[in-house]
């Protein structure tokens, strides 16, 4: 072979490789790193996996919101437009944006007896703005 | 009759596009000066239109003209005038307006700077300018007109600016942003000229390094403006997130930064054409699908633009052009393009490839990541739904981070063709003297080695050290480029500290405190002193004091918007070159108390000081006299020697 050729032959192969290894270290990084996404009705028919890294929406409950006597403890509900519901347990600042009655993600697991301990708390950023997760909530839900 | 002027003047913008496109293409088609001089003409009524347009806006939300549908929405009387102005390009509509005219000024720019370049070459880059420009105008003009009317239910009183909008970051990340992310739009019209002429050679190289390196200075600096932003306003302290939409422009950075690179062999080697040639097709091809994620909310993201489908449409279909139409050229065209050209060992044909394979590499994980929620959406369907985090992004992109950094430090010592043995064994014996000193230097300040941390900072060091050798060894022949490639890599690896020992020792605590209470954060106590209502012509809140240290105070504060009924933290921080200290207020709670959370962030500014440093490097290099204007005919004769 000529001295070019097997040069090229070298990159190819050698791209060949590189790009094929990057694809399968990405995919298995996506499968161990990926969050469900859940909805009340989700986790209260348990199709929800236990104690796993979760992501799960809806709307806070008006009046839900219970702040713990000492500490940064809190529990509210989350529902949906079916009024299905499931409590939420988070410790720390809530974010600003997080209301009753608004849209909200939490980040977390969901333990046996139905109550999901939140890691983090998301609220929306703005009112014209609603994420596609919720958004598919509520087209679900209309009659 | 303002808003229709405006309106009027946009459209006069989109029919100098078709101008400006037509004369450029087919003047050097025909190779007709005066065509190609008529496109230069051109560029310059649009800029003036789309100025004209852009200023009658800002006008209306001076007025208060909330008969306008998008000041109605996006602004109010209470507003401070400054906000007013940045207002226009708070949302959507607006900001397209901005995008639009950004694109005027670069092709004016481009028109009217570049007349050096040959008469084919600049008609083809102007033609190209001014198709983008058609598009852009034709997508703002028919489906996300800001002058639209709101008749005849005039509202008495306006919106509101969102209020995490109403601060100095809004008022300068954008226009920086879209500068950055049009300026590679010039990069793709040079790369498409050159397909069509098919001539790729030092010269074109040498005239396309000054635009990519302003483009990529200004993205950088919107970047890091964007971070540093999130960072005071959302009130928790973190500066990036790996949300779908900084995503969105982090890929073009990535890919820019390629680019400066594969042009850097492509001028002095003339290696690596088609591969530059791509890059410059993929760079805009990503800050367009950027432009399509963001604006038309098919992501889950803080950043997203109300959703609109058509919208969404529209912009997919510019996407699908611009990208199907580019890449089609290159797949007949880019052949004609190949050179040989010979280099072995560890040379710096050689570290450049690693580079741009690295960079490319990263582009596409971060790429897979942004989009695989999407995909398993429209692919796999059903109910489930799934979110791709911040573990996923780090796992990938810090393992070629560090790997690049590895090629980064060996960059400067190395020559072209190939580099003697010695110099890059000497490079090896310093990259172990720097992971003493990483190892050493954690033993003496904190009370534990972190392994990462170390190496990043082992490689940082590194970095510095051959750098500096290289910079000292050259001192007689220091060329500007030479010292802007060197201050850009001491960049990249301040910032590559700031990152990992932010990352790994920031110590977080929150609490809820009464008053005189105080807080113990990393050694230092907060105490939570007194809490005073505060208030301005938008919102009222509460502002508390913490003292620390002697005699050191801050103020955060809890802000309520009641346009919006919106609540916002103002955290409160402490800057400093080796900690920030971090504030969140959240209000009062039950009994008295108020709820605090309190953060040290060691090295944080590093991070973005690194970043504005590699970008002003850019600008260093820029000025290198070879890319002073040589008169077309001056080079002819220069490359037919």
């Amino acid at each position: 072979m000529k001295s070019h050729r097997r040069r090229r032959l070298t990159i190819i192969i050698f791209l060949f490789v590189g790009s094929l290894t990057t694809v399968l270290i990405s995919i298995f990084a996506l499968q161990n790193y990926i969050d469900h996404f859940y909805l009340p009705d989700q986790i209260v028919n348990g199709e929800v996996p236990l104690e796993r890294k979760i992501r799960a929406g809806g709307m806070v409950k008006p009046g839900s919101v219970i702040h713990d006597s000492t500490g940064l403890g809190v529990q509210f509900d989350i529902t949906d437009l079916n009024d299905v519901t499931f409590r939420v347990h988070y410790e720390g600042i809530l974010p600003p944006l997080f209301r009753e009655g608004q849209g909200t993600i939490v980040a977390g697991t969901l333990s046996e007896d139905g109550v999901f301990s939140a890691r983090r708390v998301f609220a929306k950023h703005d009112e014209e703005y609603v994420p596609p997760e919720l958004k598919g909530m509520q087209e679900h839900d209309d009659p | 009759m303002i808003p229709e002027l405006g309106h009027f003047s946009a459209f006069l913008g989109l029919m100098s596009a078709v101008g400006i496109a037509l004369f450029g293409i087919f003047g050097a088609n025909q190779n007709r000066s005066s065509w190609v001089d008529m496109s230069i003409r051109l560029t310059k009524v649009q800029v003036a239109v789309l100025a004209l347009s852009f200023l009658l806006l800002i006008l209306a939300f001076l007025d208060d003209d909330f008969s306008v549908l998008y000041v109605a929405n996006n602004s109010n009387t209470a507003l401070p005038w400054y906000y007013k102005v940045s207002g226009v390009w708070g949302a959507h509509e607006g900001s397209f307006l901005l995008w639009t005219l950004v694109t005027a000024v670069w092709t004016v720019l481009v028109a009217t700077r570049a007349r050096h370049i040959p008469l084919k070459l600049h008609g083809y880059v102007l033609g190209t300018l001014g198709v983008l420009s058609f598009m852009f105008l034709a997508f703002l003009i028919f489906s996300s007109n800001p002058f639209e009317r709101l008749v005849p239910n005039v509202p008495i009183q306006g919106a509101d600016l969102n209020p995490v909008l109403q601060d100095i970051g809004q008022i300068i990340h954008p226009p920086m942003l879209y500068i950055g992310y049009v300026g590679f739009g010039v990069t793709f019209a040079f790369g498409i000229a050159a397909l069509v002429t098919g001539k790729i050679d030092s010269a074109w190289a040498r005239w396309v390094r000054p635009w990519v390196n302003v483009a990529w200075l200004f993205l950088t600096i919107g970047i890091v403006l964007g971070s540093w932003w999130a960072y005071y306003e959302l009130g928790w302290g973190g500066w990036w997130f790996w949300d779908p939409v900084e995503n969105a422009s982090f890929m073009p950075w990535l890919a820019g930064t390629a680019l400066i690179h594969s042009l850097a062999a492509t001028e002095k080697r003339g290696a690596f054409k088609n591969w530059t040639i791509l890059l410059t097709l993929l760079t805009f091809t990503l800050v367009l699908m950027g432009a399509f994620l963001v604006r038309s909310g098919v992501l889950s993201s803080v950043h997203a633009f109300a959703v609109d489908p058509q919208r969404g449409l529209i912009l997919l279909t510019i996407f699908v052009l611009v990208a199907g139409g580019s890449l089609v050229l290159y797949a007949f065209r880019a052949h004609s393009l190949n050179t040989q050209v010979q280099y072995w060992g560890v040379s710096r044909e050689l570290l450049l490839l690693i580079n741009n394979a690295l960079l490319v590499i990263a582009v596409f994980t971060i790429l897979l990541g942004t989009l695989y929620p999407l995909g398993h959406e429209w692919f796999v369907g059903g109910t489930e739904r799934l979110s791709v985090g911040e573990p996923y992004f780090n796992a990938m992109f810090v393992p070629i981070m560090l790997l690049l950094s590895f090629a980064l430090a060996i960059a400067p010592i190395s020559r072209w063709k190939h580099t003697p043995k010695k110099l890059v064994v000497n490079a090896l014996i310093l990259l172990g003297g720097s992971a003493v000193v990483a190892l050493l230097l954690p033993w003496i300040l904190a009370d534990g080695v972190h392994l990462g941390v170390s190496c990043a900072v082992a490689l940082a060091i590194w970095i510095f050290v051959t750098h500096a050798i290289a910079c000292y060894r050259q001192r007689k022949a220091l060329t500007l480029g030479f010292i802007g490639m060197s201050v850009a890599h001491v960049g990249f690896a301040i910032a590559v500290i700031g990152v990992a020992v932010t990352s790994v020792y920031t110590e977080s605590k929150d609490a809820r405190l009464k008053i005189g209470e105080s807080l113990e954060v990393s050694g230092t106590k907060y105490e939570l002193v007194e809490v005073q209502p505060t208030e301005a012509q938008n919102y009222i809140g509460e502002r508390a004091r913490f003292d620390f240290d002697v005699q050191r105070s801050l103020f955060p504060e809890r802000r309520y918007y009641s346009i919006r009924e919106h609540i916002t933290y103002e955290a409160a921080i402490a800057p400093g070159i080796f900690k920030d200290r971090y504030i969140t207020f959240a209000g009062p709670m039950e009994n008295d108390t108020w709820g605090v959370e309190i953060q040290d962030k060691p090295f944080q500014r590093w991070i973005w000081f690194g970043a504005v440093v590699a970008g002003l490097a850019a600008l260093i290099a820029m000025l290198d006299k070879r890319y002073r204007r040589l008169s077309q005919r001056n080079l002819e004769t220069k490359y037919s020697e």
